[in-house]
């Protein structure tokens, strides 16, 4: 069955798909010619080929970083950059993945460090190494000002790192073509959870929250809740009294027995 | 790639009736919703858990006769990656206290909790660590924080609703105490949540939620989440060895029927290696590689259900695998974002569905398994209205420029930046041309039974995540997976490492399981050369697999 199911997905593809994106162009895989159909990402363009993933392959939604890739045209010697499952094939692009760059990640202890630009220079001393030559910021897919947030290291900046790398996937394309070999996206994210343990104030209503559940205040409605039969849940389901969407956050409902 | 000219014709059709929708939407007159008693119908006739001959009784194993898709039975009727006789189980490779599977959310909340409770901890994952639906969610993680206007009480009734009451309330009452806690933790550790300058975290509501609950970091709340995790894993690297592209095959027991560690196949030396630990932690998560009646997926390269398989294999139930989830708008054109999840908030601001001829046929507020059967039924052939792509597929348009006619021109770009760059890059511009959308394979509700501590029916032997069923019962509501992966993670750690304290292994390594496994699919008489788990979904060129002659696949892996 599975093989009648593939041969009919295969039918169905190769019969309906329009004149265009049929259209093959050139590509060069790590330098190997292969006719790919224009409309393809770089992911699914090397699967067409015949290549099975493995490494170089993540949530193919371009959020996990697996995927990172540089390529290059025929007459140009600019290397450009872009995460294989997001960059739609171009016709004669010469490109290779990355898919690991051993970067340095240091060691250590979230607690026991302050949100100081010492503690990062201390775990992360390379960052003084770099010669502003912004190609990590060139290399970045996701337009990340990379060589701004490592000024910002440098000058101690925590929050100023956290802030400008909070979209990074940690690729590490930046550190594999850094001239100082620099582990940007590893110094980044020590960065912001610095920012979130020590810097950014910590929610009071949440300590409360807890410690209110740690004392059993909910444990007697929920054993209630567990015990209602079916009916009497979906009545006070469908009772429940909704948070208006434009309410405030000092908005309070009228029934305030379990809150 | 921008809309093709076939498609930008199309749009003209959109563009036609649009004045006319914004007016009626502007006085409030919505196109009728369908009425409650009708719904079933749809459902029925259009829901994908409801076509018939999608799904069948499966033959063998500890739920024999349960109705599920064919593309689990399919994978659950399957012979083993190994010949059990093969495999030498007195050459031990790695022995451990706790063995953890998967190297998502839940895996990783897992292998920090067991290395606290004094375990040495091995983690496993197939892919890089991290690679998993965990890093994948946007939205949010539920938990009532808010004190004054919400609860657990509130939250536990929602989760309820939402699973349809037949979740299991052990698993609902667990999740929704430990939330605050969890958020808590999270928060300790670092994790960028969105806060006001008081620290107050900012909340929103989800679908389904009676108070606005769901927390989040920006719009990429779930890989904040587990990049956090992942960093911490990685800083405690003498109690937590991390193993990557090694893929567990097969769960091994002891002949007192205890779970003794797994089998491991390296996808870079094509080796096979034993595993020998104390307790297990199944996290191997969700399944929307498996491409339930061919639809795309939000998921993960990695989500083919690999857990569901070995766990049923040793005999441990399953439940809740009748119902999928499908999200109503995923994107199914440019090809390179297709199963890319669209927000429901497009909907929320006014944003009509609209067919081929540019005509309204749904109200854009139904619930998510109504709307998903409504657009599946408009691309039906029965009424053949929906917009055909260039990779064959249909879809229906979002009109999102609505949006901006009726709130304020900018307000697409202010209130969806992320989607507005994203489609920017494709050449598209979400303010002034619609989207086409399609429903799309999100998650796996059911999967291995549990209980309140993670524990399964075998001793030494914790599920926790996706793969997990029960939790959310029939239909999991949005902001409750990150929830459940960090809740569940934890509890499996705790549990698996206490475990490992209090028992040691006692009788002989076996793999006898699979071979009585593999005996009553023969006696079944189902007779098949699939093999699983998958481990990797195949997305070769169909015509270049055929001129691969010399190659042998096992299965999808080459």
């Amino acid at each position: 069955m599975a093989a009648q199911k593939q041969k009919a997905r295969a039918t169905k593809v190769s019969k309906k798909k329009p004149e265009e994106t049929r259209k093959l162009v050139p590509i060069f895989i790590m330098g190997q010619r292969y006719m790919v159909p224009g409309s393809l990402t770089i992911q699914k363009a090397m699967e067409y080929a015949g290549f099975q993933l493995v490494r170089g392959c993540g949530c193919r939604g371009g959020i996990c970083g697996a995927c990172g890739t540089v390529y290059r045209f025929p007459d140009s010697h600019r290397i450009e950059v872009g995460l294989a499952c997001q960059t739609v094939v171009q016709p004669d692009m010469y490109l290779a993945q990355i898919p690991f760059f051993p970067a340095n990640k240091a060691v250590y202890d979230i607690e026991k460090l302050s949100p100081t630009g010492s503690d990062v220079a201390k775990l992360y001393p390379e960052i003084f190494k770099c010669i502003g030559c912004n190609v990590c910021t060139k290399s970045c897919p996701m337009d990340i000002d990379v060589m701004e947030y490592v000024a910002r290291a440098i000058r101690g900046d925590v929050a100023g790192v956290a802030e400008l790398s909070f979209d990074c996937v940690m690729c590490g394309l930046c550190a594999a073509r850094c001239p100082a070999e620099e582990a940007q996206y590893n110094f980044a994210i020590l960065c912001r959870r610095l920012y979130g343990r020590h810097i950014a104030p910590r929610a009071k209503h949440l300590a409360e929250r807890i410690r209110e559940i740690e004392k059993g205040r909910f444990d007697r409605p929920l054993q209630n809740l567990m015990q209602t039969q079916h009916d009497k849940m979906v009545t006070l389901y469908k009772e429940r009294e909704i948070e208006p969407d434009m309410a405030d956050e000092d908005w309070t409902p009228g029934d305030a027995r379990y809150v | 790639m921008p809309y093709t000219p076939e498609l930008q014709k199309l749009i003209k059709a959109v563009e036609k009736t649009r004045p006319a929708r914004v007016e009626r939407k502007k006085k409030g007159q919505e196109f009728p919703a369908i009425p409650v008693d009708d719904r079933p119908d749809m459902l029925k006739n259009y829901h994908p858990d409801f076509k018939p001959g999608t799904r069948r009784k499966i033959k063998v194993g500890p739920n024999r006769g349960y109705d599920i898709s064919h593309e689990i039975v399919d994978l659950l009727e399957a012979r083993s990656r190994i010949d059990p006789k093969r495999i030498d189980l007195s050459r031990v490779d790695y022995e451990t206290d706790v063995l953890i599977i998967g190297g998502g959310g839940a895996g990783s909340a897992a292998a920090l909790l067991a290395q606290e409770n004094g375990a040495r901890v091995l983690l496993t994952t197939k892919l890089r660590l991290g690679d998993a639906n965990t890093m994948m969610a946007e939205g949010g993680i539920q938990a009532a924080t808010k004190r004054g206007k919400d609860s657990p009480y509130f939250h536990y009734l929602d989760v309820m609703g939402g699973g349809h009451f037949v979740n299991d309330p052990k698993l609902v009452r667990t999740l929704v105490r430990e939330a605050p806690g969890v958020m808590g933790w999270l928060e300790k550790m670092g994790t960028m949540f969105s806060k006001y300058p008081d620290g107050t975290l900012k909340t929103m509501h989800g679908g389904g939620t009676s108070r606005k609950r769901m927390h989040y970091a920006g719009d990429i709340t779930g890989a904040e989440i587990m990049r956090t995790l992942r960093d911490e894993v990685r800083n405690r690297p003498e109690n937590i060895k991390v193993l990557e592209y090694v893929a567990a095959v097969e769960l091994i027991l002891t002949d007192t029927g205890q779970c003794a560690g797994a089998v491991f196949y390296s996808l870079e030396t094509r080796e096979f290696f034993v595993v020998k630990a104390k307790s297990t932690v199944l996290a191997t998560g969700g399944s929307g590689r498996l491409h339930i009646q061919d639809f795309m997926t939000t998921n993960h390269y990695g989500a083919t259900g690999d857990g569901l398989v070995m766990a049923y294999r040793a005999g441990v139930k399953l439940n809740f695998l009748h119902t999928v989830q499908y999200h109503p708008t995923g994107a199914v054109f440019p090809e390179q974002a297709e199963g890319l999840l669209i927000t429901e908030k497009f909907r929320g601001a006014g944003a009509n569905l609209v067919n081929i001829k540019g005509e309204q046929f749904v109200y854009e507020r139904e619930p998510r398994d109504v709307e998903a059967a409504a657009i599946i039924r408009e691309c039906s052939p029965d009424v053949a209205r929906g917009v055909p792509t260039p990779t064959g597929k249909f879809g229906v348009w979002l009109d999102s420029p609505m949006i901006d006619m009726l709130k304020g021109p900018g307000t697409v770009r202010k209130e969806f930046p992320g989607k507005h760059i994203l489609f920017r890059r494709y050449g598209i511009d979400i303010s002034k041309d619609p989207m086409l959308i399609h429903p799309t394979l999100h998650y796996q509700n059911g999967g291995v039974e549990i209980n309140d501590k993670c524990e399964t029916s075998m001793p030494g032997l914790y599920v926790a995540g996706e793969i997990a069923g029960g939790i959310h019962g029939e239909n999991r509501l949005m902001g409750n997976s990150l929830l459940d992966v960090t809740v569940f993670g934890k509890i499996a750690g705790e549990h698996a490492a206490s475990h490992a304290r209090r028992r040691s292994l006692r009788g002989k390594l076996t793999l006898e399981h699979v071979q009585r496994y593999h005996r009553a699919l023969t006696r079944a008489g189902v007779k098949t050369d699939r093999i699983a788990p998958m481990i990797l979904p195949d997305y070769s060129n169909p015509e270049v697999k055929e001129r691969q002659l010399t190659t042998d696949y096992q299965g999808t892996l080459r």
